[in-house]
């Protein structure tokens, strides 16, 4: 575990960087943590996955995969590729500061 | 900067042989967590694999316990009339609490991942298929050669 800077908060992370506790995630943070994997900008739909994978993970106490992430906002799969490319389950759950998902599908 | 881009080029390919449930669904989750990594990922399917994306069959999988002592069932009573059919049933019941799609919404995820679906030439030979009988997310219909062309430097499954 280390000591990040993200938007002028110190918060403790794991190997991969995703915050060690997920509640000390601030909406600042999203803009320099969506940076980190390759995100110039956040729009609406970027937001709107952000707070559902939040909401979700405080809920269930497990991140959403991406199909549940897809089912429950109505964004389709291909457009989650589009949003975070490459890995999106992922780069989403980093941007939202919730853990990695753990689910299979 | 991309801190997840590991510059791999890790591109994986996936020979789908079963047409059953507990055959083709281990294939179907590793492509699927293949592609969330942004693997390229490519599945061939040959014989009753063929099932898994014939779309008059892909929704009616079945499992059956003949054969398949693993399921725990006397062998004197798997072959009974119904028992397979039951068998089904509740495997797809249990598939579907885990909140994993049914086997013609995953081939479409997965299309929508971006895998490349593949149909085996000599199998819709010899079963007198055409690619209208496929789901639309199949890109073609390829030969054993065409596929050991698209998959060099890949790593390769036979399921």
């Amino acid at each position: 575990m280390t000591t990040e800077t993200i938007a002028g908060t110190s918060v403790e992370v794991d190997e991969e960087g995703f915050l060690v506790d997920p509640s000390v995630w601030t909406e600042e943070m999203a803009v320099p943590l969506a940076a980190e994997v390759g995100l110039e900008a956040l729009n609406e739909d970027h937001w709107t996955v952000i707070k559902f994978c939040r909401n979700d993970y405080f809920e269930k106490g497990e991140s959403p995969t991406l199909r549940r992430v897809s089912v429950e906002t109505g964004v389709p799969t291909k457009q989650l590729f589009e949003l975070f490319p490459k890995k999106p389950a992922k780069k989403m759950s980093y941007v939202a500061g919730v853990p990695k998902p753990k689910g299979c599908v | 900067m991309d801190k997840f881009d590991t510059g791999s080029d890790r591109k994986l390919c996936i020979i789908v042989s079963k047409g059953t449930l507990d055959g083709a669904y281990p294939s179907l989750i590793m492509a699927n967590a293949a592609l969330a990594e942004g693997i390229e990922t490519h599945l061939f399917f040959t014989f009753w694999g063929l099932d898994v994306i014939t779309k008059k069959k892909m929704g009616h999988l079945p499992v059956t316990p003949v054969g398949n002592p693993s399921m725990g069932m006397p062998q004197a009573v798997a072959p009974v009339p119904g028992v397979s059919t039951m068998a089904t049933k509740m495997m797809k019941k249990k598939i579907e609490g885990l909140d994993v799609p049914d086997v013609p919404e995953f081939i479409e995820m997965l299309h929508d991942m971006g895998a490349y679906l593949w149909a085996c030439r000599m199998t819709v030979d010899m079963l007198d298929l055409k690619i209208e009988d496929f789901h639309e997310s199949v890109k073609d219909v390829i030969s054993a050669g065409d596929f050991i062309e698209l998959s060099e430097g890949a790593q390769l499954l036979f399921t």
